[in-house]
């Protein structure tokens, strides 16, 4: 069958056939070849997008997982498993899109071997390296259930907490370094930004925007497989995600005032100015719509508010390890068109996957429950 | 235990003729890459250059820095501080992750961008020679004893008696002693060191004592949140068995 040709397709194509092509620049030509970083800019969009911000809107998976099998919040059931797809290929996309920026993506195992327990990056090479497998783990059940194994399901659903209980706690591992990876340059970045609670923003704002994920997703999904959508659950889960961003603004607004930084918010310039961008879009505007009922239950301004906290969290993203950072020299750094081809084809290509795995596996059905599939194990046993 | 080794540089002496410049590149086995030595910068292929700031030169390489965070950020420990103090780097563990130059307080690795297999490259204080006992290339090649080596302890008294003998020929400070936990690259200058394009903004603690204090806090992360996790899951289980209980007593009631 030959799909339909869609505006949507098209574009797709078109990112896919060009990050196609920024691959083969990056493949032969080098670093050089395919992006605009340098000796002053060592690191650009592939760390500060397809790192920090696809790790960080991952957080959705841990975060609803949290709330599902630990918190015991069984209402929010349906949306556990595209959660965990999503958490899942976006950290598969991470590993992925870190092969582009690593110097020697072919020495990426180097850090099993290599130990360095001083370094926010060891620690976090292998919190995403064990979590990946948690997520794998999580996500079997899925793949156990379309198959009908049960014997193996039922054991999986035994081992199931404790490996939701890592789940977490890596989660809550890396994403806050990803944060502590830019405390050792306090005197490289701008103040507005640098703090020793870094790690504690990252880790907050991931749950924040990784809330809001799940509700994008959840749209896009009703919207690709034209099924209906769990509009109650999801306004709840915007009012927590706008909840936990306010919080985290507090904590850095009296941050701010304790160690006297919030007098760099008050003159105006381009640092304060992509501050004050970064939590308006992600933060206030979001805030001040979902926290009235009306406009949480519309479809359109919650939709629409996701899609604002993911923006300033990205915009967060991307000044804390890029804008924030003053060069030595005064070189200034724009992604060239390759890093940002490369960066698309990423979203694309987890769409795509998200798409097909959804088509083909239960990700949208709700759990076979306990009971029922230990029945039909029975009728089985007795069958045979 | 070896004696730590150190350079000192001495901007009121350097006459900006070049010579440790050139000796670095042949020790190395470096590439011209500027047929002005005094307009190049350091790169893949220069470990160090010689700057002239106004009637001052000056030098810029790696400052071997005492607790370098190049060696702390390193996901594989491809950085090692030798016993001898000098800084050295091991390709073939490298992963290409550039953490050491996005956290280099002096701004000193570069990166071959343009290969394929690329490297850091920085001085690594002739770390071949130094191990023989001979003095970095640059130390050997200075005809005005501008760069000298040295154990780093003696270097510094005699940084300390040239400050003091002649006060107004120096700017009274000992750039390396102190920044950022002290480097084994020690700097005397007639001017204020910002005026040499050093970084003078830095901590007097070592800068991985700042992401010491976040990987400090991992054990009780796992433990407290373990136990945490555990516990909610119990008490809301009970609490979900509970409620179902007594609805279903309800159900039977009436």
């Amino acid at each position: 069958m030959i799909p339909k040709i869609t505006f949507w397709r098209v574009v797709a194509v078109i990112i896919v056939i060009a990050g196609l092509y920024s691959t083969y620049l990056r493949l032969f030509g080098g670093l050089s070849a395919s992006t605009n970083l340098s000796d002053d800019f060592p690191w650009g969009l592939w760390i500060g997008f397809d790192i920090l911000v696809g790790v960080g809107l991952a957080a959705g998976g841990f975060s609803i997982c949290a709330i599902v099998h630990i918190f015991n919040i069984e209402k929010y059931k349906p949306l556990a498993r595209p959660a965990i797809l999503t958490a899942f290929l976006g950290y598969l996309l991470v590993i992925f899109g870190l092969m582009y920026d690593l110097g020697k993506p072919y020495n990426i195992w180097h850090a099993i071997i290599y130990w360095n327990p001083r370094s926010v990056m060891f620690e976090v090479a292998w919190c995403v390296m064990l979590y990946t497998s948690v997520l794998f783990l999580e996500f079997i059940p899925v793949v156990l259930e379309k198959y009908k194994l049960h014997k193996l399901l039922k054991f999986m659903k035994k081992v199931g907490i404790p490996i939701m209980i890592v789940g977490v706690i890596l989660s809550t591992l890396h994403q806050s370094s990803l944060g502590s990876l830019f405390l050792i340059i306090p005197q490289k970045m701008s103040q507005i930004w640098y703090s020793p609670l870094l790690p504690v923003y990252f880790y907050i704002s991931a749950i924040g925007a990784g809330l809001s994920m799940v509700i994008f997703e959840a749209y896009l999904s009703a919207r690709a497989f034209n099924k209906g959508i769990e509009a109650d659950l999801l306004s709840r889960v915007g009012l927590i995600s706008v909840i936990v961003l306010m919080i985290g603004f507090v904590i850095k607004l009296i941050d701010l005032i304790v160690s006297g930084n919030i007098n760099l918010l008050l003159t105006i310039n381009n640092y304060s100015l992509l501050y004050y961008l970064e939590v308006l879009i992600g933060i206030f505007i979001p805030f001040g719509l979902l926290i009235q009922k009306s406009f949480r239950e519309n479809r359109r301004w919650l939709y629409a508010s996701a899609v604002m906290i993911i923006s300033g969290f990205l915009l967060n993203r991307l000044n804390v390890s890029i804008s924030s950072i003053s060069p030595e020299t005064g070189v200034s750094y724009f992604p060239s068109i390759n890093e940002i081809s490369v960066t698309l084809m990423l979203i694309v290509l987890g769409m795509w996957a998200f798409k097909l795995i959804a088509k083909n596996f239960p990700v949208f059905t709700e759990e076979i429950h306990h009971e029922e599939f230990e029945a039909k194990l029975n009728e089985t046993t007795i069958a045979n | 235990m070896l004696k730590q080794k150190a350079i000192l540089f001495d901007a009121t002496l350097c006459v900006g003729c070049g010579e440790c410049y050139s000796a670095c590149k042949e020790a190395n086995h470096l590439p011209e890459t500027n047929s002005d030595f005094l307009k190049d910068h350091l790169g893949a292929n220069t470990y160090t250059v010689v700057e002239q700031y106004e009637d001052v030169y000056s030098r810029k390489l790696c400052m071997h820095c005492v607790d370098p965070t190049c060696v702390s950020v390193c996901p594989v420990a491809a950085f090692t501080k030798t016993e001898l103090g000098a800084v050295i780097y091991d390709e073939d563990k490298c992963l290409g992750c550039r953490y050491c130059m996005q956290a280099c307080p002096h701004h000193i690795p570069r990166y071959e961008w343009s290969k394929v297999n690329p490297r850091v490259r920085k001085c690594i204080m002739c770390y071949d020679r130094i191990k023989n006992g001979d003095q970095t290339a640059c130390a050997e090649a200075c005809p005005a004893e501008a760069t000298i080596f040295g154990d780093r302890d003696e270097l510094i008294e005699i940084a300390k008696q040239r400050l003091a003998e002649n006060p107004d020929n120096y700017y009274q400070h000992i750039y390396g002693l102190e920044e950022a936990g002290g480097t084994n690259v020690l700097v005397l200058s007639p001017v204020p060191f910002d005026k040499l394009g050093f970084a003078t903004n830095l901590p007097k603690e070592p800068l991985p004592t700042y992401t010491a204090k976040a990987l400090e806090k991992i054990p009780g992360v796992v433990a407290g949140g373990g136990a945490f996790l555990a516990a909610m899951y119990w008490l809301t289980k009970r609490k979900n068995k509970i409620a179902e209980e007594e609805k279903q007593s309800n159900i039977t009631k009436e």
